[in-house]
């Protein structure tokens, strides 16, 4: 199904926006000869543009096991491979307290923002009452809400709380549901079948019962999207710990990266051996995250861009 | 779908996936006992809204009148910092490179990613590798981008200007010389198009092929189909990328803040890297000028809602929704 939907809007389109075909090309359009051209084209600049997009990763991985002195070579191949870079991270900076901090706070974050998420999701879903639809305007409006206004009383409210200087902030604002996954969840269940909802209700199924035991379980996909890029949000998120963590035990990967950056990159002792490591060490998991959950990514984006 | 075949007995509907919203009459008194529940599933979303949307909106419009350093307490001061603002040639400086920033990002990210995402539709089942090798820079964390691009945008011994002198030219000081900060930061946006590329190609793939063959037939060229039949169909996640790259890229921070800020009190790059958020953020957090800080923040708000607006006015005349009768 999803080969032929990609297959014929590509041969029906063959050859045309990017190259602008003439009108000698179009006397002859099944030739087969221009055609194959056309298609040479389209893969050469395919694979020149993944190779444009992928070698900044190698080179950064390249240049993390050479020696100082030939971090700025460019060769991509190193002279001399040095894998005790990585040792000198170790022994310089807590990078596996940092990296277990992320984790921590990766997981608290993506599960606070699944769950919570879920169920306002089916609130609006399942339920029809007065002002739904403007109740749920103003949550997609929130969506479009710049960050920034709010990060500073944000810190207040923490502050106040006695929690300013701890993980806490990073996800404790997750408890309470994310506009965007409300309405990703929200699609999802409105698909699900409803008589499937009141079957259960004849059968004595309350309504906490109806969302952990029906919604929740057919919803596996929805669930996980929402899991995957709130786990990479968190992951990759460098203000709030920059607001809020002080403390170098409690730091998170990018949070602790700046840090190294600072000491051993520019203005600080040149070691840009350890930067790089250390900037190889931040990146992977992600990777790896991408490569286990990549139909998850592709879709969850898919379908947030697709209320248009 | 395998869902419905779960069921029990009875059979009497067809799965009513989208049910009329009029409840039937003789379920009245079952509604109202459903809607019993309302606030409970929408409780959390409620009170977060209070405490961390609502609360600090206001909180933040009257920091903005205060002078504030988190130690003592707020002290009413009237206008002060809007003043302070107008004349505050770092702010305004920062305001204008943000805006030239996002002027410069912004289109070049739409096409580009809408190019990829061309470009991935005829690959036909090679599209999933490509689309992978493309996503692939959008899952490395912007501290990661930022430490690898001021070493690849080194004007002396980066990449960027190595590859650049196999082809003669002779690169520019990308992370020093003011005038090319912010066209290598915008080179340095690009490589993470990955986001955008994705929901201009789901969008693609929603296009009915029959239209494209319609107008193939009719004898429309590749141009003309692109912009007669593509555009429009798609014109809605254009709208939506256009809008959330925007609101986005006016709050930039993590790349710049780790390539230029931190440690080192001047940024090396002089005011050229001086961008609005980072401003905000070193106003706030750094010097703890909280009220200050208040009114910056409420300054680009309204920015954000006066270009979000705009744009969303202007599409009006070109987005086309395939539910519109």
């Amino acid at each position: 199904m999803s080969s032929t939907s990609t297959q014929l809007p590509a041969a029906v389109t063959a050859g045309d926006v990017f190259g602008g075909s003439t009108a000698s090309e179009r006397k002859d359009p099944g030739g087969r000869r221009s055609r194959g051209v056309r298609r040479a084209l389209v893969w050469l600049t395919a694979g020149a543009i993944a190779f444009v997009m992928t070698y900044p990763f190698l080179w950064l991985v390249s240049a993390s096991l050479k020696p100082q002195s030939q971090v700025f070579d460019n060769r991509l191949w190193p002279r001399d491979v040095q894998p005790g870079n990585y040792a000198e991270v170790w022994r310089e900076a807590p990078i596996l307290r940092w990296l277990m901090n992320s984790v921590t706070v990766g997981l608290a974050a993506a599960t606070a923002v699944t769950l919570s998420s879920a169920f306002i999701a089916f609130g609006f879903a399942y339920f029809r009452f007065r002002g739904r639809n403007a109740l749920f305007g103003l949550v997609l409006a929130t969506m479009m809400l710049p960050g920034v206004v709010t990060m500073v009383p944000t810190y207040l409210v923490w502050n106040e709380l006695g929690l300013a200087t701890t993980q806490v902030p990073l996800w404790g604002m997750n408890l309470f549901g994310s506009a965007i996954y409300i309405f990703l969840l929200r699609q999802f269940f409105l698909n699900l079948p409803r008589e499937l909802f009141e079957a259960a209700r004849v059968d004595g199924v309350g309504y906490l019962g109806l969302f952990w035991r029906i919604a929740v379980p057919l919803s596996k996909p929805a669930l996980i999207i929402t899991f995957i890029l709130e786990l990479r949000a968190s992951w990759t998120d460098l203000v709030r710990p920059l607001i809020y963590l002080q403390d170098s035990a409690l730091f998170t990967l990018p949070r602790g990266l700046k840090v190294v950056l600072d000491q051993f990159g520019q203005g600080g002792e040149m070691k840009w051996t350890v930067v790089l490591a250390a900037s190889v060490i931040s990146t992977v998991p992600m990777i790896i995250a991408f490569f286990l959950g990549q139909r998850y990514f592709v879709q969850g984006i898919a379908t947030t861009g697709r209320k248009g | 779908m395998t869902v419905t075949a779960h069921r029990t007995g009875d059979d009497r509907t067809l799965p009513a996936r989208h049910q009329p919203e009029r409840p039937r009459p003789r379920r009245q008194s079952l509604q109202a006992r459903e809607n019993r529940w309302v606030p409970v599933f929408l409780a959390p979303w409620i009170i977060g809204f209070l405490v961390f949307t609502a609360g600090p909106m206001v909180a933040s419009l009257v920091l903005s009148f205060t002078s504030y350093d988190v130690i003592s307490s707020p002290e009413y001061v009237g206008l002060d910092n809007y003043e302070q603002l107008a004349t505050d040639d770092q702010a305004l400086r920062a305001m204008g490179n943000t805006l030239f920033y996002t002027a410069l990002h912004v289109p070049l990210v739409i096409v580009c990613a809408l190019g990829l995402a061309m470009l991935l539709q005829r690959l036909g089942r090679m599209s999933g590798l490509f689309r992978t090798l493309f996503y692939l820079p959008s899952m490395t964390p912007p501290v990661a981008i930022g430490v690898l691009f001021l070493l690849l945008l080194n004007g002396q011994t980066g990449l960027i200007n190595a590859a650049l002198s196999v082809v003669g030219i002779d690169g520019p000081d990308w992370t020093t010389d003011p005038a090319w900060v912010k066209p290598g930061i915008v080179l340095m946006s690009l490589w993470s198009v990955g986001t955008t590329m994705v929901i201009f190609f789901a969008a693609l793939q929603d296009v009915p092929v029959e239209l494209q063959e319609a107008a193939e037939l009719d004898g429309a060229s590749g141009w003309q189909r692109f912009r007669n039949v593509t555009l429009p169909m798609i014109s809605g996640a254009l709208l939506f990328a256009t809008v959330i790259n925007t609101i986005a890229s006016l709050q930039l921070f993590a790349e710049v803040y780790t390539m230029f800020f931190g440690q080192q009190d001047a940024s090396v790059a002089g005011d050229a890297a001086q961008f609005y958020v980072v401003y905000l953020f070193e106003q706030a957090f750094k010097f703890l000028h909280m009220g200050y800080a208040s009114a910056l923040a409420w300054l680009l708000f309204l920015v954000i809602l006066v270009i979000t607006l705009v744009q969303l006015r202007l599409s009006k005349r070109f987005v086309y929704y395939e539910g519109q009768q």
